[in-house]
C-alpha cells in the first residue's frame, strides 16, 4: 500500500462538513464490521441446539422455513448477540472518551468507578423497588454512574489531576460502592437477589428485545454526540492551556463529554452488569490500528469493543459447555494481564 | 519533639508501655461485650460460670460453641491482618499498602476455593491459602517493580488492585463452574466470622501465633528499613533477608486471616496508620499496638454488625469496608503528591 498521504480528507460538496481521517480507517472499519458480523453469526449458530450459520443469515433475514430456527434464533439468541455488540460498543466508546479526557492510559470507566456507581444505584433499584419496569435501569445506573463520576471529580480532580491519584480514587470509591452493593444483597428478598446476581457478575445471559430496546437510544444519541465531538477530544488532549488558546471552550467541552462516557457506560452496565476492561483494552487496541486522531478512533474502538465482549461471550459459552461462564469473566482474564502491561510499560511513549 | 532524630521516641517508653496495658484491657472488654452482646443477651455472670463450671443448659452451650471462638476469632483474626498490614506498609514505604490492597488475601482466598473444587471439602486447607499467599504476594512485587522506573508505591498499589480483580474473577469463574464449591464455600468468601467451630480454629492458631511472635521480633530491623534501603544498608542491615523475613511473616498471617474467615478488607490498612498517628514511627512499639488495635477492631465490628439488625447479622467483611474505603480515598488524596 503506498501512503502518499497518510490522511484522508473528506469534503462532501452537498453538505458543510469536512473533516480528514487516518487513511487506515476505512478498511480498518470494514474489516471490523466484518469481524463483528461474522462472530455474531457464529455467536448465534452455536449452542444446545446447533444452528448452520447459512441458516442463521436466512432467518436473521427472514428467509427461513424452519419455524424451530426462527424461535432459536430470533427469540433465544439474537437478542443476546445483540446486547452484546451493543454493550461493547457503549463500553468501548466511553473508555475511549474517558482516556481523552484524563490524557491517562489507564483510564477506563471500571477503574475509576463509574460501572461500580451505575451498578450499585442498578441493584438498589432491582432489589428495592422489583416492581419498576425493566426500561427504568438505564436511567437509574446513568444516575448512579452520574453520581460516581461527580465524586471522582470532586475527590481527585480539585488543585490539579494526577492521572495515578484519579486511579486511586477510583479503586477506593469502587470497594466502597462494592460494599453498598454487598449489603443489598445481603438484605434483599432472595427472588430479587438471585436476580441481581446473575446481572451482576457482567454477563448476556439470558438478555432478550426487552433488555435491547431501553439500551438502543441512549447509543443511538450519545454515540453520534461523541463523533460530533471527537475534534474537540483531540483538542482536549493536547492539553488544557493549549485548548484554550486554540479557541476550545475547556470546561464547557469536557464536562459534556464526561455526560456522554457516563450515559454510554450507564446504559452498558445497567443491561449487562459489569463487563470488565472493555473500555480499557479496546481504546488502546484501536490506537493502534488507527492512531490517536479521534474522528477516526472513536468508530474503530466502538466496533473493537463490540468485538471483544461479542468474543468474550461465545468463549464464555463454548469453553465449559454446558456451563456458561459470564463473559465478564473472561474479559477480566484477558483484560487484567493487558492492563498490567501498561502500566509496566511504564510512559515509555506518550500517553497518546 | 525532636526532629532531627527520626527513631527518637515522641513519647517516652514508659507512657508506651502504660498505653499498651491500658489496649490490652480495652481488647479483654470487647472481648466480653462480643460474648455478651447478640441476638441474646447474656448475664456476665452466667459467662463465668459457663467456662468455669459448665452444666450443659442451653445459655453455657451458645456461649462455649457460638459465642466464645467467635469472639476469640474475631480477636486473633484482627491482629494477624493489622500485624500483616503494618509489616506490608514498614517494608514497601507505601502508606497504601496492606494484604487486602496487593492481592495477596484474594490469591489465598482464590487458592482455598481451587482446593475445594479440586479435592472437594474435608482436611485442612491452610496450607493452600498459605500457597496462594505467596504466589500472588511474589506476583504482585514482580509486577510493581517490573518498568524502568522500578518499585515504586503507586505502582505496586494498582498491580496489586488489578492482581485482585483478575483473581476474583477467576473465583467467580471456578464458582459457576461448580456449583458444589459454591455450596461449600459462599458462606466463608463473603468475609465472615460466624459459624466457626472452635475445632476448625484450633489447628490454624499456632501458625498464627509464629507470625505474631516472628513479626514483633522483627520491630527493629523494620524501623530501619523505614530510614531508606540505602542508609539501613549502612547501619549494616541485611536488608535481603530482613525482607524475606518479613515477607514470609505476612504470608502467614495473611494467609491464616483468610483461612479462618475469608478475605476481610481494610483491617491491615487502616490499623497500622492509626496506631502511627499515635506512637510514632518506631515499628517496635507499632507491631505490638497494631496487633491489639487490630483484635479490637475487628472485635467491635463484629459486635455492631451482630447488633445493628438484630436478629440478622451484616457480614463483617462489610463493615470493614464501609470504614475503610473512605478512608482509603482519604490516604489517597493527602499521601499521594504527584
Amino acid at each position: 500500500m503506498s501512503t502518499t498521504k497518510p490522511w484522508l480528507s473528506i469534503r462532501p460538496r452537498q453538505f458543510p462538513l469536512s473533516f480528514r481521517v487516518d487513511r487506515r480507517v476505512p478498511l480498518v472499519l470494514a474489516s471490523l464490521v466484518v469481524i463483528a458480523l461474522l462472530s455474531l453469526v457464529f455467536n448465534v449458530s452455536q449452542g444446545e441446539y446447533p444452528v448452520p450459520p447459512l441458516e442463521v443469515v436466512k432467518t436473521i433475514l427472514g428467509f427461513s422455513a424452519s419455524p424451530d430456527y426462527a424461535f432459536v434464533v430470533n427469540t433465544l439468541r439474537l437478542p443476546r448477540a445483540l446486547v452484546a455488540l451493543l454493550v461493547g460498543m457503549g463500553l468501548a466508546t466511553a473508555g475511549t472518551i474517558l482516556q481523552g479526557i484524563t490524557r491517562n492510559p489507564l483510564a477506563a470507566p471500571e477503574i475509576i468507578g463509574i460501572n461500580s456507581g451505575a451498578s450499585l444505584v442498578a441493584v438498589a433499584l432491582i432489589v428495592l423497588f422489583p416492581q419498576v419496569a425493566v426500561g427504568w435501569l438505564p436511567i437509574a445506573a446513568f444516575l448512579g454512574g452520574l453520581g460516581a463520576a461527580i465524586a471522582i471529580y470532586l475527590l481527585a480532580w480539585n488543585g490539579g489531576s494526577s492521572p495515578i491519584r484519579l486511579i486511586l480514587v477510583g479503586i477506593g470509591l469502587t470497594s466502597l460502592t462494592g460494599a453498598f452493593t454487598s449489603l443489598m444483597i445481603t438484605f434483599g428478598n432472595i427472588y430479587n437477589v438471585s436476580q441481581a446476581l446473575v446481572w451482576l457478575t457482567g454477563s448476556v445471559y439470558g438478555r432478550s428485545w426487552e433488555h435491547l430496546w431501553p439500551l438502543l437510544p441512549w447509543l443511538g444519541v450519545f454515540l453520534p454526540l461523541t463523533l460530533v465531538l471527537a475534534r474537540d477530544l483531540d483538542t482536549l488532549n493536547l492539553g488544557d492551556n493549549l485548548a484554550q488558546g486554540l479557541g476550545s471552550r475547556v470546561e464547557g467541552t469536557r464536562s459534556l463529554l464526561l455526560l456522554c462516557t457516563v450515559a454510554l457506560a450507564g446504559a452498558s452496565v445497567a443491561t449487562a452488569g459489569n463487563v470488565g476492561f472493555v473500555g480499557l483494552m479496546a481504546p488502546h487496541l484501536a490506537r493502534q490500528m488507527v492512531g490517536p486522531a479521534h474522528i477516526g478512533l472513536v468508530p474503530v474502538a466502538a466496533l473493537t469493543g463490540a468485538c471483544i465482549v461479542e468474543l468474550a461471550d461465545l468463549v464464555g459459552r463454548l469453553a465449559f459447555a454446558p456451563i456458561e461462564l459470564p463473559c465478564g469473566v473472561i474479559t477480566a482474564v484477558i483484560g487484567t494481564p493487558y492492563f498490567l502491561w501498561l502500566l509496566c510499560r511504564d510512559g515509555r511513549r506518550p500517553a497518546s | 519533639m525532636v526532629r532531627s532524630q527520626p527513631l527518637a521516641f515522641s513519647k517516652s517508653p514508659i507512657s508506651l508501655t502504660l498505653g499498651l496495658c491500658l489496649g490490652g484491657g480495652l481488647l479483654l472488654a470487647c472481648l466480653l461485650g462480643s460474648v455478651l452482646l447478640g441476638a441474646a443477651d447474656i448475664a456476665p455472670g452466667t459467662v463465668w460460670q459457663a467456662i468455669f463450671q459448665f452444666d450443659g443448659s442451653t445459655e453455657h452451650l451458645i456461649i462455649r460453641t457460638v459465642r466464645l471462638p467467635r469472639a476469640i476469632l474475631a480477636v486473633v483474626v484482627g491482629a494477624a491482618l493489622a500485624v500483616a498490614g503494618a509489616i506490608t506498609q514498614g517494608l514497601t514505604r507505601n502508606p497504601l499498602a496492606a494484604p487486602d490492597i496487593l492481592g495477596i488475601n484474594v490469591g489465598a482466598a482464590l487458592a482455598m476455593v481451587l482446593a475445594v473444587f479440586l479435592r472437594g471439602s474435608g482436611g485442612s486447607y491452610v496450607g493452600f491459602a498459605f500457597g496462594g499467599a505467596a504466589i500472588a504476594a511474589i506476583t504482585v512485587y514482580w509486577l510493581g517493580s517490573m518498568g524502568r522506573s522500578g518499585l515504586t508505591p503507586l505502582k505496586l498499589v494498582i498491580a496489586g488492585a488489578a492482581l485482585s480483580y483478575l483473581l476474583s474473577s477467576l473465583t467467580t469463574g471456578i464458582l459457576i463452574l461448580s456449583q458444589r464449591t459454591l455450596d461449600e464455600i459462599r458462606f466463608w468468601l463473603a468475609g465472615s466470622l460466624a459459624g466457626q467451630d472452635i475445632a476448625a480454629i484450633m489447628p490454624i492458631l499456632p501458625y498464627i501465633a509464629v507470625g505474631l511472635v516472628g513479626s514483633l521480633a522483627l520491630g527493629r530491623q523494620l524501623t530501619l528499613m523505614g530510614l531508606g534501603e540505602d542508609v539501613a544498608q549502612g547501619l549494616g542491615l541485611n536488608t535481603g533477608w530482613v525482607k524475606v523475613a518479613a515477607a514470609i511473616m505476612v504470608v502467614l498471617l495473611a494467609g491464616s486471616a483468610v483461612a479462618l474467615a475469608g478475605p476481610i478488607g481494610f483491617v491491615g490498612l487502616v490499623v497500622p496508620h492509626v496506631v502511627r498517628f499515635a506512637v510514632g514511627v518506631d515499628y517496635r512499639w507499632i507491631l505490638p499496638y497494631s496487633m491489639i488495635a487490630g483484635g479490637i477492631l475487628l472485635s467491635v465490628a463484629d459486635t455492631v454488625a451482630r447488633l445493628v439488625i438484630r436478629p440478622q447479622e451484616l457480614p463483617v467483611g462489610i463493615m470493614t469496608a464501609l470504614v475503610g474505603a473512605p478512608f482509603f480515598i482519604y490516604l489517597a488524596r493527602s499521601k499521594i503528591k504527584r
